[in-house]
């Protein structure tokens, strides 16, 4: 026998149910609890920046609005810039910007809407420039493992990002891409299922 | 300085189709996963403080108190965040959410027969300290029925949500209790192909961190994914 890895395996997942809104937007679920809910606010009213709104659905295998969906976003602010430690520019940062959100969609219509500023090219190491994009994780019930996608803008130059160039199919990468509807509002529905698949990530 | 995380196991985790658990079936990409190497996107994430938080948010007993204390089994759940090399995680959000002791959630679409609680609200979130060590006091929540098949019901769980340092770490889970016996019946739990795995999420009973003469006490340990060091910087990240 050889000498034994000594790596703990990490906690499995399991989906968050039908009931995900209590622990983690409680007002959505219709009760007031904390002093402050955390996610409500991606980018503050004043962040530099262009505002945007992003319309969609999340849509399910047989055509249906998943209306239970819980969705985080983690974005760049308008330069580009994570407000983490491990992005090596992070000290400039947009004051104030979190970066980090949380959307409930309407539990009738299954509609979801996220306000927020478009994000500014990413420089990654080696010398390519991610599109400007937001980093999408779902979860609800019937997932058992959260899903990672990303939304890439209709009216910027995504011909040079790095991931999208990954997707061999050209009608595929477009899952990926809001398509801009008026003046600052995009819209953007997530296929988890079937024709028009969303492509998702293995992070 | 990102850091690359160790690929997930995905052998380890529950697949995306299990049809068990029926709304698993319309709701699992039937695609492949574009798998990246991850960049600076995905190795960054939110950060929280404690002016994001209260410190009464991790006491589920009193923190949604109208005239008197929730009623049920009153437990701590306490443990650690770790990485798999057995590193804490400091300072990160870890949140759960539950039923009640009769199995009753207070949202506004659980019409479970049995009566919500009035002092008991369900949730709670807390940092974990330089140690990467968590608590929360709660009651421990009761079984409830569900529709899928006409007879299935939960075992007794809490949801738990936590970040870790990057949004690759992102995981949500439930935790299950020492010795019920609804886990080797549950559709959801067997969605987990490894039964070591299931084993991962059963808290034991924990009597050295019980209150004598006030709660009772569950331990349950959080794994996040690892992160690679980095001997050779020989390629150029992938994204």
């Amino acid at each position: 026998m050889p000498q034994p890895l000594q790596y703990l395996k990490e906690t499995p997942s399991q989906t968050a149910g039908p009931y995900v809104h209590i622990g983690l937007a409680p007002a959505a679920a219709g009760f007031d609890i904390y002093r402050r809910e955390l996610g409500t606010q991606i980018a503050p009213e004043d962040t530099p920046g262009t505002r945007v709104r992003i319309e969609g659905r999340v849509i399910d295998g047989m055509g249906a609005a998943v209306k239970d969906v819980m969705i985080e976003i983690w974005q760049a602010d308008a330069n580009g810039i994570y407000p983490h430690p491990d992005d090596p520019r992070h000290a400039d940062a947009a004051p104030g910007f979190r970066g980090f959100g949380r959307v409930i969609p309407d539990f009738d219509s299954g509609d979801f809407a996220i306000e927020t500023i478009k994000p500014g090219p990413v420089p990654m190491k080696g010398g390519t420039v991610a599109a400007p994009h937001l980093n999408l994780w779902l979860v609800a019930r019937g997932i058992n493992l959260g899903l990672n996608t990303r939304l890439y803008f209709g009216d910027e130059d995504n011909s040079a990002d790095p991931v999208l160039n990954l997707v061999e199919q050209d009608h595929r990468r477009r899952t990926l891409i809001a398509e801009k509807t008026a003046d600052g509002v995009y819209r953007f529905d997530i296929r988890l299922q079937g024709d028009n698949e969303t492509v998702f990530l293995d992070v | 300085m990102t850091t690359e995380l160790y690929q997930r196991d995905r052998w380890w985790h529950p697949p995306a189709l299990t049809p068990d658990y029926k709304t698993s079936v319309a709701r699992s990409p039937r695609l492949a996963q574009l798998s990246l190497q991850g960049g600076v996107c995905e190795l960054t994430g939110p950060t929280f403080g404690h002016g994001d938080i209260d410190a009464i948010d991790n006491n589920l007993i009193v923190n949604y108190a109208k005239t008197g204390d929730a009623i049920g089994e009153r437990i701590l759940v306490h443990g650690r965040v770790l990485d798999e090399d057995a590193r804490p995680v400091p300072d990160t959000l870890v949140e759960i959410w539950q039923a009640n002791a009769g199995g009753r959630y207070r949202h506004k679409k659980d019409h479970y027969l049995a009566p919500i609680d009035p002092n008991f609200g369900g949730c709670g979130r807390t940092l974990t300290d330089a140690q990467g060590r968590y608590h929360f006091l709660t009651i421990k929540p009761g079984a409830y029925p569900w529709r899928n098949w006409v007879n299935n019901w939960r075992p007794a769980h809490i949801h738990v949500s936590v970040f870790g340092t990057s949004f690759a770490q992102r995981l949500i889970t439930q935790m299950y209790f020492e010795g019920d016996p609804l886990i080797a019946h549950c559709p959801i739990v067997k969605s987990i192909p490894d039964p070591k795995a299931i084993d991962t999420l059963i808290a034991p009973l924990d009597l050295n961190a019980a209150a004598p003469l006030d709660h009772l006490a569950y331990k349950f340990d959080i794994v996040l994914r690892g992160r690679r060091s980095t001997l050779f910087e020989n390629r150029p990240e992938g994204s």
